[in-house]
């Protein structure tokens, strides 16, 4: 623990800059997408990869065609990425000290997480409609 | 980043051997950490064999034999002796508990005693507790109501509000459980930890405080409150038996109902 240094007090030490706000969004945000991912997780195994074993580039293009196969593994990619960043922040909020790096990480995880879930649209968006 | 291994300056020594007491046949020995701040250096573990025939049978008793037959200069807090304020709180034979409380006859081999885990220390087993206290002071621990009291001078409570109290009620700030969380350890700076939760939802889920949205505002908070990663080792430890996990849990619902 940092013991701190300085004359503040202990008071406002531990009072630091105040709550943030907001956190239990997150924390709800991370359980929305777990039990999200259960149901969706399971149909990317069994449905999406084991059910598309073997097939062509035009069987896996007909079969993203289908509007239930596209809005599913929208659903699932974009879950995906969201519960990972989200997961992922918590932990380089835990390990990484000093607000400098911590904010540089925590930036650059919801950037990841962004750019990764909108190219997994694009392309399950570019196989089902033809590009 | 977080730090794994102690600090130079806080890496344990081997220190002194006292004899073994001429004629003990039920001997015992106590490996104590001890730190001096006005002779500086590392810290030290001595060795203190004991006649357990000699003795009482808890911790704190061989501590006070310690203390007063065999090096006065030992330091630690002791008050009550029976489980109720708190003060000898330390680590025991790889747990945090109360000296009080832990029977020697308990611990297999020698005892081995350290302060508090991950704390500054005052000298030898009292950890400085002034941010854990500053952490107290943060949450209000004290009845807010903007209604005035009654005229008959109590404000009640229906039997089923007020033992939604307990298991809370109860908790005697040992800090066994906060010093024992690896999230504490690493973020103690921000995060409360579980005895300072535990105390937050003591005042959350009292049914004649008035101030419940306020307290929750003050833990909606990644650090404050969301540090909490249910380890558990907080309920494995504490000396009286509460389950401080169930507190946070019990407040990360609490928020979930106000956001849902």
């Amino acid at each position: 623990m940092k013991t701190g240094t300085g004359m503040r007090s202990a008071l406002g030490r531990a009072r630091g800059l105040g709550a943030a706000g907001g956190a239990a969004h997150h924390w709800i945000g991370q359980r929305v997408t777990a039990v999200a991912l259960v149901p969706l997780g399971l149909w990317f195994v069994f449905g999406a990869v084991i059910g598309n074993l073997g097939a062509d580039d035009v069987a896996i293009r007909a079969w993203m065609a289908s509007p239930l196969n596209a809005t599913l593994m929208i659903l699932f990619v974009v879950s995906a990425f969201q519960h990972g960043a989200l997961g992922l922040q918590v932990v380089l909020e835990d390990y990484v000290h000093g607000a400098a790096a911590k904010n540089v990480a925590v930036m650059a995880n919801k950037m990841f997480a962004a750019a990764g879930a909108l190219f997994c649209v694009v392309c399950v968006l570019t196989l089902a409609l033809g590009g | 980043m977080v730090e794994f291994a102690l600090p130079p300056n806080s890496r344990i020594k081997p220190g002194k051997t006292w004899p073994t007491p001429a004629g003990a046949k039920n001997v015992k020995t106590f490996r104590i950490y001890r730190w001096d701040p006005d002779k500086g250096g590392n810290p030290t573990l001595d060795a203190f064999p004991i006649d357990l025939d000699d003795c009482g049978p808890m911790v704190l008793d061989a501590l006070i034999k310690i203390k007063n037959e065999v090096d006065p200069t030992l330091t630690f807090r002791r008050s009550c002796r029976e489980g109720i304020c708190g003060s000898c709180a330390m680590n025991i034979d790889s747990d945090n508990t109360l000296a009080c409380l832990k029977p020697i006859a308990e611990v297999k081999g020698s005892v081995d005693i350290y302060p508090l885990p991950h704390m500054p220390v005052v000298k030898d087993l009292v950890p400085d507790l002034t941010h854990i206290y500053a952490q107290y002071e943060l949450i209000e621990p004290w009845l807010k109501t903007d209604t005035p009291a009654p005229t008959s001078g109590e404000r009640l409570q229906s039997p089923e509000e007020r033992a939604r109290l307990d298991g809370l009620w109860e908790c005697v700030l040992c800090f066994c459980c906060s010093t024992s969380c690896p999230s504490y350890w690493w973020n103690g700076d921000r995060y409360l930890g579980p005895a300072i939760l535990l105390q937050a939802a003591r005042w959350v889920f009292d049914s004649r405080d008035e101030a419940t949205g306020e307290r929750l505002d003050q833990l909606d908070d990644p650090f404050r409150l969301y540090r909490c990663h249910t380890i558990m080792n907080c309920t494995a430890t504490c000396p009286k038996g509460l389950n401080p996990g169930q507190a946070i849990a019990d407040l990360k619902l609490a928020l979930f109902e106000r956001a849902g």
